[in-house]
């Protein structure tokens, strides 16, 4: 009975800023280190990687094409979890996680697009084709704009909160759609070929840098998250030192000498 | 264009893309930073900044 007394306690410790702002600042420099050994070992193990049979060297492109795009979906998952957070918790830290989380999964959703264009070209003969899984793709870019222009558009950080958290929620449905759109439609696209039932069709010789690889990226997704979410915590206690120093100013003036 | 020249740019973008998020978010660690100081040197104390001090 203590036990599960006890376990909300610590959690609610560690969702504290000034805890998680001294934690931060512990994990950050091995995080980032991790992320660039990871990446530097995926890089050399891509760039030895043989060529496909039928995609030449342009297979390299999935090599940094599949680790974006799964990352644009988890990044998306994160932020949903978050705004459960702040709408049924309505827990500070949470809106903090979800607004940093979205500029770096915008960039993530743009570059598993720009790179999937670019195999595109070669592979398929077009740059862009309106299939399920790239029209997919294209609006959670998209919702990822909007839920950056809304959780920055009212000036009290509480109420864009819960009005982004709602928007992230109500677009969560793209993310099934996103994963089963190959399978639900006829797609351009293939259809999953690591995270498949009979497990998965790449040889090991080009799975394995792209394991690696989706891992680095991965480290380095949540080193930057952390950054951001450093960023926010701060910019909001300036705000709120601004506010105070605005108030002790008015203070000061309204007393006679 | 050649194969090689699709691999390239989608390196080269990749780099840019992440090289420029990276920036971004030190250029705003580093502001965000300097601001505190200033008002710390002011003498503006968050309210649980002063429970800590007393």
């Amino acid at each position: 009975m203590s036990e599960t007394t006890a376990q909300p306690l610590k959690l609610l410790d560690l969702a504290n800023p000034a805890r998680f702002l001294s934690l931060a600042g512990m994990l950050l420099p091995w995080l980032a280190g991790l992320s660039a050994l990871v990446l530097a070992i995926g890089l050399t193990m891509s760039i030895n990687a043989p060529d496909d049979y039928q995609q030449g060297m342009t297979v390299k492109i999935m090599f940094i094409h599949v680790p974006f795009a799964w990352l644009s979906m988890m990044c998306y998952t994160l932020m949903a979890l978050a705004a459960l957070g702040t709408l049924v918790w309505r827990h500070p830290l949470a809106d903090v996680c979800a607004k940093a989380a979205a500029p770096i999964g915008a960039a993530f959703t743009a570059l598993a697009l720009i790179t999937g264009s670019l195999w595109g070209k070669p592979m398929w003969g077009t740059w862009w084709v309106w299939d399920a899984r790239l029209t997919s793709v294209f609006v959670l870019f998209l919702m990822y704009l909007g839920i950056i222009a809304l959780s920055r558009a009212l000036d009290d950080p509480a109420k864009s909160a819960r009005a982004a958290a709602v928007l992230t929620l109500v677009g969560f449905v793209n993310i099934p759609i996103i994963k089963f759109s190959v399978d639900w439609w006829n797609t351009l696209h293939q259809p999953a070929s690591v995270l498949r039932a009979g497990g998965s069709a790449i040889d090991p010789s080009l799975l394995w840098p792209l394991l690696v690889m989706a891992l680095g990226f991965t480290l380095l997704f949540f080193t930057l998250h952390m950054m951001a979410m450093r960023n926010e915590i701060w910019r909001r206690r300036v705000i709120a030192m601004r506010r105070m120093a605005a108030r002790k100013a008015d203070q000061s003036e309204a007393q006679p000498a | 264009m050649s194969h090689l020249a699709f691999v390239l740019l989608s390196y080269g973008i990749s780099l840019a893309v992440l090289l420029g998020l990276v920036a971004w978010l030190l250029i705003d660690q580093r502001v965000q930073r300097m601001e505190l100081q200033r008002l710390e040197a002011q003498g503006i104390r968050r309210r649980s900044q002063k429970a800590q001090e007393t």
